[in-house]
């Protein structure tokens, strides 16, 4: 293998910093709206490993809801209080369904990897509706402040340790996700997304691959589950409905494809036009984020992390940029590709 | 370039007026009312309603409206204790992280000083442990789930309406009332926490009240189906003596419609505990709630002068043909408000001065106050729950004006259709509703 572009770790890693010292001049609503953020970024990093391999899915709030559900369940009717349980239990609920749905959708490829996914996810949301004696319904279940490692923070400080807990986990599973795109797996996953039968004549599993990624995918998006169901203390069905798919994607879309942190830019971009979407106009929000994404679409087809591409061709000419796996592999370029892709299966031209 | 700079002129201009128009009517309702001491300038109070959304139509629209025009009303009356209130609006729609988020936004950024509204049970689950957490005063404004107050407390958090426990008990002692032979019922309501709640109480009271009724069908078509010819012939198969539903908005509609043209009316008595504003699209001959003593015009109710008086400043600000009735949302957002201004006037009057937050909430408990509604008293949920008496009637059809009115109205007593304080709701009725003044 030839010599891999080494990325700076400087450059997040003094963000990571500034994210953890931002309570300190943030009001309370902002540090809640980045711990949102932050936590939907894992789910959306899950669809974004997918749509590198040319995988989009109308359904990976499955696995956030799994995720969320496993959490509320086990308080509610095994009494577990710890947080940090709760995520590993979570995390376990998450990659155990995505290890076994994966064995069925990983056998398929475009509109029908799209809406199996949706399906399942229409699924387990008909589930947490029915049963309601169980899940209590679209009423859902309340998850109570938990205590974090056996402390039990006070109110103020139990947002303040969430938010940290929230911002490290995601650095953590981010940085996991960055070693997997730079694997050999993980060039696979971007080689199907080229040429799939090229890359079962070079010997490489595709279904292994997909599966894996699949996996990896739906174990992100239920952490990214337990963190909101911890952090906003309730949960409902809606965590399923395809609708949050469809904000995973549209998130996705928004901050690009061309780096494991675009969808922490996309995230927060979102949660936050889409709170002052509603401060602005109560009534006409959604249309205010429709607009916002068709014209990045429009203008910055890569997602908003193709301007980071522009200003790094700035002052360093030539120098390996940080975070591309692959010189090839621009982030416009890349965006691009995976925005068609991503249009493709509900454009119905 | 100089149409440009001409343009920003104008605009700064106009931006300028309305600075200077805003704070103009502010000196002019301010100058007359006498502040108390310590009074901020204003008060700020969220309001929160599905202003996009299914549920927007039928329940937040007329909310959010009847919160605007009431607001303007206790301003023009020289506000709470000489504080004007500034309403703050926002839309209700959205998963639970989201409202929350608007929740903590509201608290946190606008700085409200209280927050009145949502309309969906989901929410008046998730938002209370928030309300406690920031300390913000929080009325519940028209959501029904009884689990609000009796799985957990919640100091800073009321709930100037009653809970859904008065629409099915009222529902089945009216049924009773009008057919004590009953002896089939059926249920169609939609496959969520709110039809399920709904159903639960109606028939669980209606057992206890008459243990020989059998339930011969119970249907749950997904919400906003829209299309119920199904589960009409199947409840025309069954021929149950009452059906009972708790459809609201574009769903009631069209299984009224539909109902009537199959014949359904004419061989079930049919149930409704949720209508409002469309009450003039249903069938004659259906029996009617509106989830307390709202959308229903009785003689005894118009004699409420908080009630005409809210009737014609609706009909003045957004118009109300001669056959439209008001949403029970709009008048439970205007009790939420009527609970707020009692409750600071009464923490006023104790303090002698502007209350702290914890002064006003402990106003709050076990408080009464007068509203378009009737008489309101917060006795249930440990002080933080209000009960209101039942209304139910049938739907007649006038043909000289054209329109739905009521016959056969009935009041049931909020004490009759309400747990005492402490008891849970289900257990109320199973126990044989101890304590029940009919």
């Amino acid at each position: 293998m030839g010599p891999r572009p080494r990325p700076s770790p400087l450059l997040p890693l003094g963000a990571l910093v500034l994210f953890l010292l931002a309570p300190l001049v943030l009001s309370g609503w902002i540090v809640f709206l980045l711990t949102v953020a932050w936590a939907k970024a894992l789910a959306v990093l899950g669809v974004v490993l997918l749509l590198r391999g040319g995988l989009l899915t109308f359904g990976h709030a499955l696995y956030y809801a799994a995720g969320a559900y496993a959490a509320g369940m086990a308080v509610k009717y095994l009494h577990v209080r710890e947080g940090l349980a709760l995520l590993g239990l979570a995390l376990l609920a998450g990659v155990g369904t995505s290890a076994l749905l994966g064995l069925l959708v990983a056998r398929y490829r475009g509109v029908y990897f799209a809406l199996l996914n949706l399906a399942f996810s229409m699924v387990l949301y008909g589930v947490l509706l029915k049963f309601y004696a169980i899940t209590g319904g679209t009423d859902g279940l309340g998850l109570p402040a938990p205590p974090l490692a056996g402390l039990r923070p006070v109110a103020q400080s139990l947002r303040l340790a969430l938010y940290d807990l929230t911002l490290v986990l995601a650095a953590l599973l981010i940085y996991a996700a960055h070693r997997f795109s730079a694997s050999p797996v993980g060039y696979t996953l971007r080689a199907i997304r080229d040429n799939e039968v090229r890359v079962e004549y070079m010997g490489a599993s595709v279904w292994r691959t997909i599966y894996v990624s699949y996996v990896i995918a739906g174990g992100l998006a239920s952490v990214a589950g337990a963190l909101i169901g911890l952090s906003v203390g309730h949960i409902t069905p809606d965590l399923s409905f395809w609708s949050q798919s469809g904000e995973f994607v549209f998130v996705a879309i928004l901050g690009g494809t061309g780096s494991v942190l675009a969808p922490v830019v996309g995230s927060i971009v979102f949660e936050f036009v889409r709170n002052y979407a509603f401060e602005l106009s109560p009534y006409t929000w959604q249309m205010t984020l429709g607009i916002v994404l068709l014209v990045i679409i429009f203008f910055l087809p890569g997602g908003l992390w193709s301007l980071s591409a522009l200003a790094r061709r700035l002052p360093r000419r030539g120098a390996p940029p940080p975070f591309r796996t692959s010189p090839r592999d621009g982030a416009g370029a890349a965006g691009a590709r995976t925005a068609d892709q991503a249009r493709e299966p509900r454009g119905g031209r | 370039m100089n149409t440009r700079a001409r343009v920003v002129v104008v605009l700064i201009a106009v931006l300028g007026l309305c600075v200077l128009g805003a704070a103009a009517r502010d000196t002019v309702l301010t100058a007359w009312a006498a502040p108390v001491a310590g009074a901020p300038r204003e008060l700020k109070v969220g309001v929160v309603a599905f202003l996009s959304g299914p549920a927007s139509g039928p329940f937040g629209i007329p909310s959010r409206n009847a919160a605007e025009l009431w607001i303007e009303k206790i301003n023009k009356e020289g506000g709470i204790g000489g504080a004007r209130l500034v309403p703050v609006f926002t839309d209700e729609a959205g998963p639970a992280d989201k409202v929350v988020t608007e929740f903590r936004r509201l608290a946190l950024d606008e700085k409200v000083n209280a927050v009145i509204g949502y309309i969906s049970s989901a929410n008046c689950l998730a938002v209370p442990p928030v309300a406690d957490e920031l300390k913000v005063l929080t009325v519940l404004a028209d959501c029904g789930t009884d689990r609000v107050f009796e799985e957990a407390k919640h100091p800073n958090v009321f709930r100037t309406h009653a809970h859904t426990v008065i629409d099915g008990v009222g529902a089945a002692r009216y049924v009773l009332g009008l057919k004590p032979q009953v002896r089939t019922v059926a249920g169609i309501n939609q496959d969520y926490a709110w039809g399920r709640d709904s159903w639960e109480v109606f028939s669980r009271t209606l057992k206890k009240l008459k243990p020989d009724v059998e339930v011969v069908d119970t249907l749950w078509p997904k919400i906003f189906a829209g299309e119920y010819s199904a589960e009409i012939s199947k409840l025309l198969v069954n021929k149950p003596d009452v059906v009972f539903t708790s459809f609201w908005g574009g769903d009631l509609v069209t299984f009224s419609g539909q109902a009537r043209a199959r014949g359904l009316l004419e061989q079930s008595v049919v149930v409704v505990n949720n209508t409002g504003a469309d009450i003039k699209d249903l069938a004659p001959g259906t029996l009617i709630g509106s989830r307390g003593p709202h959308a229903i015009v009785s003689p005894e109710l118009e004699r409420n002068p908080l009630r005409r008086e809210f009737i014609n400043l609706y009909r003045q600000k957004f118009g109300l043909a001669k056959n439209d009735y008001i949403a029970h949302g709009a008048y439970h957002y205007v009790q939420a408000l009527q609970g707020i201004r009692a409750a600071y006037e009464k923490a006023i009057k104790a303090a002698g001065r502007w209350p702290s937050p914890e002064q006003v909430v402990a106003a709050f408990e076990h408080l009464e106050f007068d509203t378009p509604s009737g008489h309101i008293a917060m006795a249930i949920g440990g002080g933080h729950q209000a009960i209101e008496p039942a209304a139910y009637a049938v739907l007649k059809s006038d043909p000289g004006l054209g329109i739905n009115t009521f016959t056969q109205i009935r009041m049931f007593p909020a004490k009759c259709v309400n747990p005492p304080d402490g008891m849970k709701s289900l257990d109320w009725i199973d126990r044989g509703f101890p304590g029940a003044q009919c």
